[in-house]
């Protein structure tokens, strides 16, 4: 498995992760000039932005680590980006990680870090 | 989610301030924030702790960290909070219970990558403040373990590695190690005052300057035995009390100068720095904090000063606030910082450049000479009590086989002489002539007038300073003690007028 496929399994283990605790996944992959938002899910109330992190080993240190502060300040302009696409006039937003930990033999484990930027 | 506290020190200068360090692991993305104003190398102290931790086989928080030194207001730095930062963020994350015992330990340390604790300085003033804090127990860096045993009224434990403190924390009580018995405290070697041939004067003056912890100056041509007398001093003063010998390990510890295996020390120290020190290495300085310097390392002791008129002058000028107050106060963007510096001021120099073996060989211009000596400024020359002219040793000397006196039979004297002093004082305070604030030789320990007659005189013709009637009041009690008598007569005055400055005697 290539880092690609890796990302791409870890964001659909996200996305099952998000529908069992009941959300509703809007847009997964969205794609603007300025970037990508791996999932965007709604629970009832508010919006849900996810960055989704899979690493198959912690030996480069722990996936969310790996969420910089400059990543941070372009997961919220894509997410006025996202929001003025859709026309969405104003709603609450919360922005999630979700960390997904696969090692090479064995279950992969998520782990669901909420409103941390 | 968890909140819990651990205790280090904190130094300014020799005094200790304890720290209580806080650490709370929340929500949010993996990050470690440390505030209280710490410095750049506690500021890297994030990454030491952390791979020190990882290679502890412990696991390191995947949360919001924050590690909070309180009080936070004072700036804070170096490597030795290390310890008791990964104690803290472990009791935090509940990998080591939080049971009461880290909240009464002084944890002090630097942290290696691999998780073994390095030695830090200032050890010994670090745990007497931990004591005045209440807290009973410490664990240091094993090489320090001796110096800190020193310290009495605190249970003090010595660690190799981080691993082994935490063992400790969850109960395990025979992973650190216990001090020992201390090393026999081995006497540095002084060289004997029987080797030092002749020069019957200059010997005196070094026996008066041991008896009344005077400053003294000896000039004359090389090779006459200047540096040879001036290394001889120490071993004629008395040994440190306790109280002096921990005040002085302290200051050795903060300068990071003491010796693992025995690190008390008991006799006065001789601090000789060469000709080309700077002002901040003679008095102390460095940037942020001051650390101390030669004349706060020789506290209680000797400061040799060898070819004094090679030294600059701005360094030569800075000595004389502290010679006056015993003590230096240095300002740096950190904070003022106090370093006692009580030391006996030795000197040695050469008449003039040229400096031949007999002075009417002296080739140099007048003009050169005078520039020479002028190096020596007025102010500073003032605060010598005792000056002494060396003379070339003659043949008849060299060949006589006779061995002079030995130190121990000088040093029995000094001590008589010095015990008769401290006898005088001791209502006061005071232990040494050269302590005894000049208004109490005037007033309370007033001598009679004919006594003082040859200071008035001098006075009167301007060839003494007001200080400098002061000192040679001292001088001539240091004379009297040394005589065995109960007060100085004009006898002895005139003598210590003699030894001050000849030229005033005469």
């Amino acid at each position: 498995m290539d880092a690609n496929e890796l990302g791409r399994f870890g964001e659909q283990i996200a996305a099952d992760f998000l529908v069992r605790q009941g959300m509703v996944v809007l847009s997964r992959n969205w794609r603007c000039r300025q970037g990508e938002l791996d999932l965007v899910a709604a629970d009832g109330r508010r919006l849900v932005v996810c960055e989704v992190k899979t690493r198959s080993g912690t030996g480069f240190g722990h996936p969310a680590e790996a969420v910089t502060r400059h990543k941070i300040g372009r997961i919220r302009q894509l997410t006025r980006c996202w929001l003025a696409e859709h026309r969405v006039r104003w709603c609450e937003v919360r922005f999630d990680v979700l960390s997904v930990h696969c090692p090479p033999d064995g279950e992969p484990q998520v782990e669901h870090l909420t409103g941390v930027f | 989610m968890g909140l819990a506290q651990s205790w280090s020190v904190a130094l300014s200068g020799v005094d200790g301030v304890p720290v209580e360090i806080e650490a709370h692991v929340g929500l949010g993305l993996p990050g470690l924030a440390l505030v209280g104003l710490p410095d750049a190398a506690l500021h890297e102290s994030k990454e030491r702790v952390r791979a020190a931790v990882l290679n502890s086989e412990e696991t390191w928080p995947n949360r919001r960290t924050t590690l909070a030194l309180s009080p936070a207001t004072l700036p804070k730095g170096g490597a030795s909070y290390d310890l008791a930062l990964a104690c803290a963020v472990l009791a935090a994350d509940r990998a080591v219970p939080d049971n009461g015992l880290l909240r009464r330990t002084a944890l002090l340390g630097e942290l290696a990558l691999d998780g073994r604790l390095r030695p830090v300085p200032g050890v010994l003033p670090a745990l007497l403040a931990a004591r005045r804090a209440g807290l009973a127990s410490a664990v240091v860096p094993v090489s320090t373990l001796a110096e800190a045993a020193l310290v009495a009224g605190i249970e003090v434990f010595g660690a190799s590695r981080l691993r082994d403190v935490l063992a400790w924390l969850r109960g395990s009580t025979s992973v650190l190690v216990r001090p020992g018995e201390p090393d026999p405290v081995r006497q540095p070697a002084v060289p004997d005052l029987a080797d030092v041939i002749g020069q019957a004067e200059a010997r005196w003056a070094l026996e008066v300057a041991a008896a009344g912890g005077h400053h003294l100056l000896l000039t004359g041509p090389p090779g006459t035995g200047k540096t040879m007398l001036a290394r001889r001093l120490v071993g004629l003063l008395p040994e440190l009390t306790i109280d002096e010998a921990l005040e002085v390990t302290g200051i050795h510890s903060v300068a990071g100068r003491l010796s693992p295996s025995a690190p008390l020390l008991t006799t006065p120290p001789l601090v000789s720095p060469h000709h080309s020190a700077s002002l901040a290495s003679l008095v102390g300085g460095g940037s942020g904090l001051a650390r101390p310097g030669a004349i706060s390392l020789a506290h209680r002791g000797v400061l040799f000063l060898d070819e004094v008129a090679e030294f600059s002058p701005y360094a030569l000028e800075a000595l004389r606030t502290p010679l006056e107050d015993g003590e230096v106060r240095i300002s740096r963007t950190e904070g003022v910082v106090r370093y006692p510096a009580r030391f006996q001021l030795v000197m040695a120099a050469n008449p003039c450049p040229c400096a031949p073996a007999r002075d009417v060989d002296c080739i140099c211009t007048g003009h050169a000479r005078r520039r020479y000596q002028a190096r020596l400024s007025g102010p500073l020359l003032d605060r010598v009590d005792v000056r002494v002219r060396m003379l070339p040793t003659n043949a008849a000397e060299l060949a006589d086989a006779a061995p002079a006196e030995s130190t121990a039979v000088v040093r029995e004297r000094v001590l008589q002489a010095r015990a008769r002093a401290a006898q005088r004082w001791s209502g006061h305070g005071w232990r040494t002539n050269a302590e005894v604030p000049g208004s109490a030789l005037r007033r309370t320990f007033r001598l009679a007038r004919a006594a003082v007659r040859p200071i008035d005189q001098a006075l009167r013709e301007g060839r003494l300073t007001a200080r400098g009637a002061d000192r040679c009041l001292r001088l001539a009690w240091t004379l009297a003690d040394l005589a065995g008598r109960t007060q100085p007569d004009d006898h002895l005055v005139w003598a210590a007028l003699g030894l001050r400055d000849p030229q005033v005697a005469a």
